[in-house]
């Protein structure tokens, strides 16, 4: 069966080289590497916390009682987090681009297109720090009312996730500038890919949710 | 083709090359592999099982001695040993040391040691990770604990209501120890279910299809899919909680249009899965036991294993059957109760299952299977009574009455901790070498049997008569007297019980220490692939990784049917087994970067709550962890291999891969590996063609 084909030694060469950072397994029963495949269920974990998250904000963004501060539609300024969420999603694209140059063998390009992410991520959560000092100039503070309790910590769950995604950016910038993140570490930069693309999705659903549904 | 598990790509680095793994951290790796400090940094899966059921001893002792208290305030009515919100601490922390600290790391123990050998793998998928799961679990416990020194235990519950755990009606700290110390269990046990689940998934023998699989290794894989996925949801609840009690934020702030139905909800989605997270690992544990004391395969091997599944899946859907008597309304109220009847079906077809391996097999009453067997009736009580909560009319009248206590005692009790007492006796001498008496064994099954009947069984009754739980002490005259005071005697009876299996323990080392009987590779006559190695388990699990074929595969390697069509034994269990002198394995380096990570985090803890400044010193060095941790290559090349077999705690076993061998001990290593080639390749062939019967 398949089972005992994938533990044949030429599944493993396309790990060849430093093999090691993949832990003492170099062949395995899916023929997914253990590490992608923990970053799949981490990422389906990860739904989750999302997904409580935001009920709790549809639960609770019109509960605000009257004479209680600003609610959902007294603040939001579309048009400029739209900017930032395309900011966002342009992140994506540099991305998949640094991914598509660390198959190739391209560090130069890859190293590049991982800063380009990076900034591009700071750019948004810089825009989400702009936005919230915005709002609380406007009266919105956290513990203004169950509105602003909700919708900061919803967006500022996310916004933490886009900052660890930078912080690893970050590291992978790092690695690659002392030449340690070669051609033999491209799944490295693709496993991280899949929790930059998951972050941004679920800003898609998040900006859905919290400022285009009235 | 017999070791198909050797990959043609370097396990190390090629000598030019090592300079570019030099890690990034400022620690060089541990070399330590014996002594306290090896155990400090060990990511060996077998230490960590062991240790995951040492810190859940010393919680049970802790859980054990609340309960204790419980019932000795309770033992008369009118009493007053302590205050009402001392019991208030004392009840609750009793329900969260139970189910996190003890429970949950049982299964995670038991996992962690039994798992990888069951599927013939060496490790965990990410070793690493699995020791930071443990000290993480270690410590959030003990800062769980610590509050009882800074202001007073948990106070609302182990299910904490809010808004009755917000800072109004809960002003010391122990909802905050709660929150955080929870959020911190929660990481280790996401951490660790992630690492088990991919083990489970990625790591498996050649030959070991999912539906070959031992039945605990299926029902750990469920329960550890379970915790992935149900465990954020309490992190949510958690944070929400914690934003409300630190940070004035208006979740369940009732006035600013809070609803006081979302905890319940959110702690309740992640509530009832969490049931089925603490039960499916000891109905894993007894599907492996019954079958090897009954000497026959297990009846239904795949309904087992849907069933498991089915439990899973229906488990999401019940949730709100904890909230019948909050005013859901008549559809959800409907609803939850039919589906709650339904999740009774899968666990049902278990039982039955387990009932009928037993029916004409030869059965052998070691410990055990008293154990086991114990579940299968124990759990059958408390199932049968949580059927009962599935008729709305009748939960309304039992909620918050000790009706309830007494059904959740019989499946967590009488079900969990029976199924892990039970594989505590079972892998004994897998983990460490020596029997446990059979003797005091069954003494201890039997005390534990009475005790916990004479504890649990009254509360229905008091239940049903209308005593509500949580209550600090009761007035005289509403007929709770006799059965209170038998519940307290019964509780100083599991007491007793306990300490027989301490007894257990001491006398039995003693005895091995004065005079060593090897029990053998397979003291039992079992099915398993963790018995085809030595007993203890060398650190390297297996020479050779086996080939498996078959369900059942050390049954099959040891029985087969002749001519007659008769089932005889073909070979002993020490003939099967791998020598265990195996060489030519390279195993993960210890680390320190687990430890540092996990003992950062309590320090955020205690930073939250009382002084920003050490959070701030916290998360600094869990970022410096997490480089470390990423940087530190999983194998570090330029470790000793010192030579294998020499005891349990050895660190590394000798590097003979030969592509990557081209030093000094290339010619001793190769002359090594050749034993263990021969037996892996008879193993190969001994095993027939047709290997998919069951699958």
């Amino acid at each position: 069966m398949a089972d005992t084909v994938v533990h044949e030694a030429p599944t493993a060469a396309p790990h060849a080289g430093p093999a090691a950072v993949h832990g003492p397994s170099h062949a395995t029963s899916t023929g997914l590497s253990n590490t992608k495949l923990a970053m799949w269920v981490f990422l389906g974990s990860d739904c989750l916390l999302f997904g409580g998250l935001i009920s709790t904000y549809l639960l609770l963004r019109h509960r605000v009682p009257p004479g209680q501060g600003p609610g959902p539609t007294d603040v939001f300024d579309i048009p400029f987090t739209s900017v930032s969420s395309f900011v966002l999603l342009f992140s994506s694209l540099t991305m998949a681009l640094a991914v598509g140059a660390i198959h190739r063998g391209d560090e130069r390009r890859c190293r590049t297109f991982l800063l380009t992410t990076a900034l591009l991520g700071a750019l948004f959560v810089g825009g989400q720090a702009y936005e919230f000092t915005v709002f609380v100039r406007e009266g919105l503070g956290y513990t203004t009312n169950i509105f602003g309790s909700a919708f900061y910590t919803l967006t500022g769950f996310h916004g933490t996730h886009v900052s660890v995604g930078i912080m690893f950016l970050l590291g992978l910038f790092i690695l690659s500038l002392r030449g340690r993140l070669g051609v033999e570490r491209a799944e490295t930069v693709e496993i991280f890919g899949l929790y930059w693309h998951f972050v941004d999705i679920v800003w898609i659903l998040i900006f859905t949710v919290v400022y285009l549904i009235p | 083709m017999a070791i198909v598990e050797r990959p043609t790509a370097p396990l190390e680095l090629p000598p030019g090359t090592a300079v570019t793994t030099r890690p990034l951290g400022v620690f060089t790796r541990p070399q330590a592999t014996t002594g306290w400090r090896s155990w400090l940094t060990t990511i060996d899966h077998k230490r960590i099982g062991i240790m995951y059921g040492a810190a859940a001893s010393f919680f049970f002792l802790l859980g054990g001695i609340e309960a204790l208290l419980i019932r000795a305030q309770l033992a008369a009515p009118g009493q007053k040993l302590y205050s009402a919100d001392l019991y208030n601490q004392i009840f609750t922390m009793h329900g969260v040391t139970m189910i996190f600290l003890v429970v949950i790391p049982l299964g995670a123990a038991f996992m962690n040691y039994v798992m990888p050998l069951q599927i013939g793998a060496r490790d965990v998928a990410f070793p690493r990770l699995n020791a930071f799961s443990l000290w993480l679990f270690l410590f959030g416990g003990l800062f769980l604990n610590t509050s009882w020194f800074l202001g007073g235990g948990a106070d609302g519950g182990w299910f904490a209501y809010a808004p009755n755990t917000g800072v109004t009606f809960s002003p010391s700290h122990g909802m905050d120890f709660y929150a955080l110390g929870l959020q911190m269990t929660g990481i280790a046990s996401l951490a660790g279910a992630i690492n088990l689940v991919v083990t489970v998934l990625n790591l498996r023998a050649p030959g070991m299809t999912l539906m070959k699989m031992p039945v605990f290794t299926w029902m750990g894989l469920v329960t550890q899919l379970l915790l992935v996925f149900a465990l954020p949801v309490l992190s949510v609840a958690l944070f929400l909680l914690t934003f409300d009690r630190l940070f004035d934020a208006n979740f369940f702030n009732v006035s600013a249009g809070a609803d006081p139905l979302l905890w319940e909800h959110l702690f309740w989605i992640f509530g009832h899965p969490e049931v089925y997270i603490l039960i499916l690992p000891a109905f894993g544990i007894v599907s492996d036991i019954i079958p090897v004391f009954s000497r026959k395969p297990l009846f239904g091997y795949p309904f087992v294993v849907f069933s498991g599944i089915a439990i899973g899946f229906m488990g999401w859907g019940v949730w709100a059957h904890h909230m019948f008597s909050s005013g859901l309304g008549p559809i959800s109220v409907a609803a939850f109760a039919l589906s709650t009847m339904f999740i009774a079906v899968p666990t049902g077809v278990k039982i039955l299952n387990w009932m009928a391996t037993m029916w004409g097999g030869r059965l052998r009453f070691t410990t055990p299977m008293l154990f086991a067997i114990g579940l299968v009736t124990m759990f059958t009580i408390g199932g049968l009574s949580g059927v009962t909560h599935a008729v709305a009319p009748a939960d309304t009248q039992q909620t918050d009455t000790y009706y309830i206590v007494a059904h959740f005692h019989y499946v967590l009790f009488g079900g969990a901790l029976m199924g892990f007492l039970g594989g505590l006796y079972y892998w004994w001498p897998k983990a460490f070498g020596f029997m446990l008496n059979e003797k005091l064994g069954k003494w201890n099954f039997w005390l534990t049997l009475i005790g916990f009947n004479l504890t649990f069984g009254p509360m229905h009754i008091l239940g049903l008569q209308g005593m509500p739980r949580r209550i600090s002490t009761y007035a005289e005259g509403f007929g709770f007297e006799f059965w209170n005071a038998v519940a307290t005697a019964g509780a100083f009876f599991i007491a007793v019980a306990m300490l027989v299996l301490v007894a257990n323990v001491w006398v039995s080392w003693r005895a091995h220490r004065a005079d060593p009987v090897d029990p053998g590779p397979d003291p039992w006559d079992a099915r398993t692939l963790e018995w085809s190695v030595q007993s203890p388990t060398p650190t390297h699990n297996f020479d050779a990784v086996p080939t498996v074929s078959h369900l059942d595969e050390v049954w099959h390697r040891k029985y087969e049917e002749n001519a007659e069509g008769k089932v005889v034994r073909i070979a002993s269990g020490a003939e099967v087994a791998q020598p265990g002198d195996g060489t030519g394995v390279h195993l993960p380096s210890p680390s320190y970067w687990p430890l540092v990570m996990a003992a950062a985090l309590p320090l955020i803890g205690y930073g939250l709550i009382f002084n920003l400044a050490f959070a701030a010193v916290g998360g600094v060095l869990v970022l410096l962890a997490a480089f470390g941790l990423g940087m530190e290559p999983a194998d570090d090349p330029e470790a000793q291999h010192g030579p294998a077999g020499e005891g349990h705690g050895n660190g590394h076993a000798e590097d003979t891969d030969e592509s990557a061998d081209e030093g000094a001990d290339g010619e001793e290593a190769g002359g090594e590996a050749v034993p263990a080639v021969t037996g892996a390749s008879t193993a190969a062939d001994r095993t027939p063609e047709e290997g998919s019967t069951d699958g």
